[in-house]
């Protein structure tokens, strides 16, 4: 008999695979995964949160930098991606951290529209990924409200 | 009454002043006969209280109609007209009624009114009762009044003295004695020796025997008894010219705490002692004890023998605590010159032990040296006394600053891992030169389940196996020698005061040492291990040693949670010396000697590891937080160089610098904290964190002295091994 619990584990279990394989998470997620004990019981959300705001924090940075046409300072682009790109490898964000990399691309070479470019789908991208984990928090959530234990995802 | 005259035509002449005085007496016995109702009538208004005034208004009517009569016989003495006789006759009948109906009313009255005399008696009596009562009661409450004064005099204070004399005192001044006196028994108990007097002062050294029968009476009831004045208690007042003297009065007064009377030889304590109080009413006074001057002199005495009782208790408190003061004070001062005694004595020890030590060591190793150079024999020989007796005096020098440092208790054991096995062979070793020489064979038997590898104090183990061992040899002539090591379990014979039970990674091991030599007697056995206590004959004294060596060995079997015995049938039938100690059992294979705390190829725990992670990102910074704290580091974070080179210190073991950002800065930083830290073990293993992989990042890392290089980003497993073959090799350039 399918109890409510062993439901939502399943959807757990499916959704971080999904997560995976879609590119949206990578190892790193999992280590992170790792550090969460009894001590730091909500690390990882803690991370991802602190995550998200930087990316707020440098996009806008970058985009403002970017407002100023004809007077734009790439350095100051370039080093915010490099922080962003730190950050996003740092909690296994795959897709941003290669989107990143071509960002990074475009800085050095001073490709204006390449940058708006890629600030936007980094944007797109962050968001997306920010809806998703907040799902899967969502359903941890429901896991433990039910009685359950969160299962542990063998990628 | 009157006399009616019947004369109806009276003849002037013949007895006119006859008849003149009749007329004056009739006049004066009218005007009396109507004055008495006009005073009764004032009188009676004036006291409202009489009760019966219709029988007064009678009375009066009565009177007033006597006195009518007689008035009218005024007028018979001329001749009656009609009128006259019939007004008298109208007067005469009315009186007659009215007499009758007095007559009659008074027989109803005078009684009552005797009644109310004989009322007026009795009231008067019973107030006279009444007044005599009050006067009790008054005197009572006065008597009271003195006793609670008394009372409130004698226990106002703890002062023994004060206390008696206030008694006397206010005992004299309440019944106006003459004289009072109280005698007190003497220390032997078998006198009675005047204490204290009223008015005589300094009372003079009287006692009198306390076994007279005056005085058994007084001690025989709890009353006041009425003594003679001649009693020898009561002759204290000078008797000159009195003619009477005043009644004495006699009370005891329980002595209910014996501290102040030391009776230390008195055959049998009598559980009640007793004071007597001798009252003296004043002489040619007259005067009599009363009862209830009786009572008061017996309740006071009461009071009295209560508060002498707290006085003696207060006192004996306080003596007790001044006893106690200067005990704590004594001990005080003792535990202070112990204290001063025993860091004495540590300095010394510490000053011989090594002054001592150097030239002993000078003198046994240049003796040894000696030894190696070409010698006569006589020379040889003279060598190896000199180094026989020097290293005589070293162990001795050593066993007894180890057993001064034992009963410190500071010695403690130096535990590592040995071979059990080869301990025992080497003991064996050392002892056969001499068992050879005097021929007695010693054998050794090791259990098969005794362990190999075990964990203790080697060294001291040695030094009690073969202290054991060596008294075995010592102390037999012939014989042979058998030491037999075992593990003990909780079922084996041992002093009920010692309980075996072997836990998880330890166990004990048991060493017999049998001898067949001298034997001691089971008396001595206790002595055995007290320090410099040899049993011995003069035979065995040439033996030598200090007699320190069992008393150590018992410490150190001790130190190591055993216990030690000695079984000895006699003299004459030899000993066995046993003893358990506690080893622990250790899992390594290894052969080596060296003390090493058991490694583990891996620290798996990093407990407490202080380590500083600098990163800008803090994003990053909080992930490399994580891990580290997940790997139970203690670990402290910081976003700048210059916040880093602030908050670095000695503390910190590693440093994780964050190197990603383009720039050469960020290396400088290692340049500066090799600065800070000029001493090598006191600077912090520097690790920078990148994202390169090439091979100059690496290059560059180890020119600005970084210790290591670790890729970002950090798996967990990564960390742990990084950290623990950096903590181990003190450099790491394989994460790569």
């Amino acid at each position: 008999m399918d109890t409510l619990v062993s439901q939502l584990q399943r959807q757990f279990r499916d959704y971080t695979i999904s997560l995976y394989h879609q590119g949206f998470l990578d190892d790193q997620f999992t280590e992170l995964k790792k550090l969460q004990d009894e001590c730091s019981p909500d690390f990882v959300a803690e991370v991802v949160s602190l995550f998200f705001e930087d990316c707020e924090k440098l996009i806008g940075n970058m985009a403002r930098a970017l407002d100023q046409t004809g007077n734009v300072d790439f350095s100051l682009v370039g080093s915010s991606v490099h922080q962003l790109k730190g950050s996003s490898s740092s909690v296994g964000a795959k897709r941003v951290k290669g989107l990143c990399v071509t960002f990074k691309e475009c800085c050095d070479s001073q490709n204006f529209e390449g940058c708006v470019r890629c600030l936007q789908q980094v944007d797109i991208e962050y968001k997306s990924l920010k809806a998703k984990l907040q799902d899967l928090f969502s359903l941890e959530q429901q896991i433990v409200q039910a009685g359950g234990r969160i299962p542990q995802v063998d990628i | 009454m009157m006399e009616v005259c019947n004369c109806i035509e009276p003849q002037w002449p013949a007895d006119e002043l006859l008849m003149k005085y009749q007329y004056i007496s009739d006049f004066f016995i009218a005007v009396a006969y109507f004055s008495i109702p006009l005073e009764l009538i004032y009188f009676v208004k004036k006291s409202a209280v009489f009760p019966y005034r219709w029988v007064l208004v009678q009375f009066g009517a009565f009177i007033v109609l006597c006195g009518a009569t007689h008035l009218i016989n005024l007028w018979t003495f001329t001749t009656n007209s009609r009128t006259v006789a019939l007004v008298m006759t109208t007067a005469k009948v009315l009186t007659a009624v009215v007499s009758c109906a007095t007559a009659l009313m008074l027989v109803h009255i005078i009684p009552d009114l005797l009644s109310v005399k004989t009322r007026e008696l009795f009231l008067k009596n019973k107030a006279a009762e009444l007044d005599r009562e009050m006067g009790l009661i008054r005197t009572q409450e006065e008597t009271g009044r003195h006793v609670r004064m008394l009372t409130h005099e004698i226990r106002s204070t703890l002062d023994r003295h004060t206390i008696l004399k206030t008694t006397l005192v206010e005992l004299g001044r309440t019944l106006a004695l003459e004289e009072c006196a109280l005698w007190m028994p003497t220390r032997t108990g078998l006198e009675l020796q005047l204490s204290y007097t009223l008015r005589q002062q300094h009372p003079v050294e009287y006692t009198v025997p306390i076994q007279l029968p005056v005085i058994n009476q007084v001690f025989g009831t709890s009353r006041a008894v009425k003594i003679s004045p001649n009693s020898p208690v009561a002759r204290l007042r000078p008797v000159s010219g009195k003619y009477l003297l005043g009644e004495v009065v006699a009370v005891r007064v329980p002595l209910l705490h014996l501290s102040n009377f030391q009776i230390n030889d008195w055959p049998e304590l009598s559980t009640k002692r007793y004071a007597l109080m001798v009252l003296m009413l004043p002489s040619d006074s007259a005067r009599q004890w009363h009862v209830h001057e009786l009572e008061l002199v017996e309740v006071v005495a009461d009071q009295v023998a209560v508060a002498l009782s707290h006085a003696a208790i207060l006192e004996e408190s306080m003596r007790a605590r001044d006893l106690l003061m200067e005990q704590n004070v004594a001990l005080d001062i003792a535990r202070r010159e112990a204290e001063t005694a025993i860091r004495a004595r540590n300095d010394f020890l510490a000053v011989m032990n090594h002054e001592m030590r150097t030239p002993m060591h000078a003198i046994i190793a240049l003796s040894s040296l000696l030894q190696e150079t070409e010698l006569t024999p006589e020379q040889r020989l003279m060598v190896e006394t000199v180094l026989k007796s020097s290293s005589l005096l070293a162990t001795l020098m050593n066993d007894v600053l180890d057993l001064s440092r034992l009963e410190d208790g500071s010695l403690q054991l130096e535990l590592g891992t040995f071979n059990l096995h080869t301990l025992f062979r080497e003991v064996l070793n050392l002892i056969k030169p001499i068992a050879v020489v005097k021929k007695l064979p010693i054998t050794l038997n090791l259990a098969p389940d005794l362990p190999e590898f075990v964990v203790g104090d080697e060294k001291r183990l040695m030094q009690i196996i073969l202290n054991i061992v060596g008294n075995a040899v010592k102390f037999s002539k012939q014989g042979s020698i058998s030491v037999t090591a075992l593990v003990t379990k909780s079922d084996n014979r041992a002093p009920p005061d010692f309980f075996v039970v072997p836990t998880g990674s330890h166990f004990y091991l048991r060493v017999k040492v049998k001898d067949l030599g001298a034997g001691i007697n089971p008396q001595d056995i206790p002595k055995l291990f007290t320090k410099f206590a040899q049993t011995q004959s003069l035979a065995t004294r040439s033996s030598g040693g200090s007699g320190l060596g069992l008393a150590i060995s018992k410490r150190f079997v001790n130190l190591m949670e055993g216990n030690i015995w000695i079984e000895s049938e006699g003299v004459g039938k030899g000993c066995t010396a046993i003893f358990d100690v506690k080893l622990g059992i250790s899992n390594e294979s290894k052969q080596s000697g060296i003390p090493k705390v058991p490694a583990n190829p891996q620290h798996v725990n990093f407990a407490g590891l202080k380590v500083l992670v600098m990163d800008e990102n803090g994003v990053s910074r909080m992930v490399t937080k994580g891990l580290l704290v997940h790997l139970g580091c203690e670990v402290a974070t910081v976003s700048s160089s210059e916040e880093c080179l602030r908050v670095v210190s000695h503390e910190h073991r590693v440093v994780f610098m964050d190197v990603c950002t383009p720039g050469v800065e960020n290396y400088q930083i290692a340049l500066r904290i090799h600065e800070k830290f000029t001493k090598r073990h006191q600077r912090p293993l520097l690790v920078a964190l990148t994202g390169n992989t090439d091979k100059s990042t690496k290059e560059r890392c180890m020119s600005f002295g970084l210790d290591g290089v670790l890729l970002k980003p950090v798996s967990l497993d990564n960390m742990r091994n990084v950290l623990s073959d950096l903590l181990e090799h003190r450099v790491l350039y394989e994460a790569m």
